[in-house]
């Protein structure tokens, strides 16, 4: 260890690996017989030539921040939260029942309270892994796996058999009052005299999850319980001998990162759908994973690769509107992300070290 | 009365059928995490091999040879979560995440690409489907009384893949319980540095435990979408890998256990199709979402340490580094 410098930890390694990444993913254009130089442009075009555009690609990002965000607070205390997408749809149950039965007066209000509502339901739902984790050994990759399929029929219950209007056919709440109404983008930059795309999506929510990515980086870098989360990360036993109650620990890292994961319904469903609709989350917890890998679970690093697969999300859907390449592109670049970062790192890695340790050795 | 049409044999026999993929996909995940390598990738490796199967039988009209495309496709991912997380010692959970949607995302991808049918395959006629088979005297005992039908529509007329999948348990409790390479499977799962101390390669076996891995999984896909159905569909694997893991903690990594732990899951998934049964044997309306998230529900159960304490193999998730 110490062969590498920290820059290139930080920086170099996840570059070199979008690269593997990308170069794979333009074999696979290619396959298609379609033109991955085209494809790019068409992607960059459609995701960041207009602010329609960039209005869909921040409004995915937003989504990502929040759930990459929730995977690297668990990452840094060596805990695999593959539970996001259950703890956003929970998340996502918390916020529509904070805006359909309390009469907001004022929209700020109801963010705060959906903000209150939406980290409350999605942290609950990652308190039982935790548990069973903390006491009971069960591994908590396993139980979050479960918890997401368990969400998933407990919302489609929810939807068909509770919630749904009368009368309404479409299995999904009603719509939230207007005054839960969340000022997008445009309405945002308008006083600044920015005109910004009125039909994009991106709305404020995206100022909360930048301040959850500055947030979560003082907890982690800046309080003593962030201090315990990394110290607990490094080594338990370690933590344990330091007085560091794992239980405790694992519960609240839990907590904090299953309440992340939940925040992400003041984009989806308060800002965007309105309305708390089947399969809200569409996959979002899952991205997550890899932009979590992808920043090194650094905040800093979770932003960037969270515009980064907002871009992929936009730009694809462009490409699918326009080309024979499927959506689904998405899913493999996605995939491949997720093989380089964190699968195939040591890959990626051990060349690299050798690289370093001749260059330095170059260098005296 | 009505209590027993819950088990009336037209449910026992789409148990039958809801079972061959899970049973096959438990045993995989059995083989791999018995040596040591967690796979939550069982179910990109059945979707794989579903589309290939399917692909490749529509294109030759021949099911065998799909069958072979399916098991190579599976066999793929394996190498590739072998490499990962034996090779580069990766991390096994995250190679399984990624092997899951690289499945997802190139099986519609290359659906689309070759057949144009928004990521399907096209409906596989008769030689590009395993047929089901008749077994001896069926039609001339089914007159005999209770064991006749049972024989007739329960037991007989299942497609081959059915047989293999519950023979396939028997043999593995052979392979993993009777042989010396059963036994240092399971040691390798267990203490990876006593198995290297005995001049047994580590990497070898896992290998090798990885690749039954992807044969099984093949198997388990190539079935749904040649036995069971006739052609692949977008993520037709729909959670199955995922309930194939929860039944192997449930028999606690054990082949009969899994046989008995797959049956209950079918049996869930089989009843889930005629609410009207359960209403009628309970005089209540049971939520057909209760009956689809029970697998899930009774595997935390299980996990919370109510039915009994499930340990996992020791040395489960960890990459072997020999010593120096």
């Amino acid at each position: 260890m110490g062969k590498i410098p920290a820059w290139a930890d930080m920086v170099l390694i996840p570059l070199i690996s979008l690269i593997l990444a990308g170069l794979l993913s333009a074999l696979v254009i290619l396959a298609i017989g379609e033109s991955p130089i085209e494809a790019v442009k068409l992607m960059i075009t459609g995701a960041l030539g207009s602010s329609y555009g960039w209005g869909y690609t921040l409004y995915y990002a937003t989504n990502f921040m929040f759930t990459g965000l929730a995977v690297s607070v668990a990452f840094h205390a060596r805990l695999f939260n593959i539970g996001g997408e259950g703890q956003a749809m929970l998340g996502g149950l918390g916020v529509a029942l904070a805006c359909l039965y309390i009469p907001w007066p004022h929209w700020s209000l109801a963010l705060l309270g959906a903000v209150i509502a939406g980290a409350a339901f999605g942290g609950l739902w990652a308190l039982m892994p935790a548990y069973l984790q903390a006491k009971r050994g069960s591994h908590i990759v396993i139980t979050t796996i479960m918890f997401n399929f368990i969400a998933a029929a407990f919302l489609n219950y929810l939807l068909v058999n509770v919630l749904r209007p009368q009368g309404s056919m479409d299995p999904a709440t009603a719509r939230f009052p207007d005054a839960t109404q969340l000022p997008t983008l445009h309405d945002v930059l308008a006083p600044f005299g920015i005109s910004f795309s009125k039909a994009a999506p991106a709305n404020i929510s995206l100022l909360v999850a930048m301040l959850a990515c500055v947030l979560v980086w003082v907890l982690i870098w800046r309080t003593r319980l962030g201090y315990e989360i990394r110290a607990f990360g490094h080594s338990d036993s370690a933590a344990k001998y330091a007085g560091i109650n794992p239980v405790k620990i694992t519960l609240i890292v839990m907590l904090i990162s299953g309440g992340l994961a939940g925040l992400m319904a003041t984009n989806n469903v308060m800002g965007e759908a309105e309305r708390l609709m089947l399969n809200a989350t569409e996959g979002a917890g899952f991205i997550g994973i890899a932009v979590a890998l992808m920043g090194r679970s650094h905040p800093l690093g979770v932003f960037l690769a969270a515009i980064l697969f907002g871009f992929l999300y936009q730009g694809g859907a462009e490409l699918a509107l326009w080309t024979k390449i499927p959506r689904e592109l998405i899913v493999v670049i996605q995939a491949l992300v997720i093989l380089f970062t964190g699968a195939l790192d040591n890959m990626v890695r051990m060349p690299l070290e050798r690289l370093f340790v001749r260059l330095g050795k170059g260098a005296v | 009365m009505d209590l027993l049409n819950l088990f009336d044999l037209s449910v026992l026999d789409s148990t039958v059928r809801f079972t061959t993929p899970l049973l096959l996909a438990c045993l995989a995940g059995l083989f791999s995490e018995r040596a040591g390598i967690f796979d939550i990738g069982l179910e990109g490796k059945m979707l794989f091999a579903a589309f290939f199967s399917a692909a490749v039988a529509a294109l030759t009209g021949s099911v065998w040879l799909g069958l072979l495309a399916g098991i190579f496709a599976s066999l793929l991912l394996s190498a590739l979560h072998g490499i990962a997380s034996i090779t580069f010692r990766g991390n096994q959970l995250i190679s399984g995440v990624a092997i899951n949607f690289l499945a997802a995302g190139l099986t519609v991808l290359i659906a689309q690409d070759w057949f144009q049918q928004g990521g399907r395959t096209p409906s596989l006629l008769s030689g590009g489907r395993f047929e089901s088979l008749t077994l001896p005297f069926a039609t001339a005992l089914r007159e005999v009384p209770l064991f006749g039908p049972i024989y007739h529509d329960l037991i007989s007329g299942h497609s081959i893949l059915v047989y293999v999948a519950f023979a396939a348990v028997p043999v593995s409790w052979w392979i993993l319980y009777r042989t010396r390479f059963g036994l240092r499977l399971r040691a390798v799962g267990e203490n990876p540095a006593a198995v290297d101390t005995a001049g047994i390669s580590v990497t070898q076996l896992r290998f090798a435990a990885v690749a039954i891995c992807g044969l099984l999984c093949g198997l388990a896909g190539a079935y749904l979408a040649t036995g069971q159905q006739a052609g692949f569909v977008k993520d037709m694997t729909a959670g199955r890998g995922y309930i194939a893991l929860a039944a192997l903690i449930f028999a606690k990594w054990r082949p009969w256990h899994a046989l008995s732990a797959t049956i209950l899951f079918g049996y869930l998934q089989a009843i889930a199709l005629r609410p009207d049964l359960i209403e009628a044997a309970f005089n209540f309306k049971v939520q057909v979402q209760l009956l689809d998230a029970l697998p899930y529900i009774l595997t935390v159960v299980i996990l919370a340490g109510f039915v009994g304490k499930a340990i996992p193999p020791r040395a489960g998730g960890e990459p072997y580094v020999k010593e120096r």
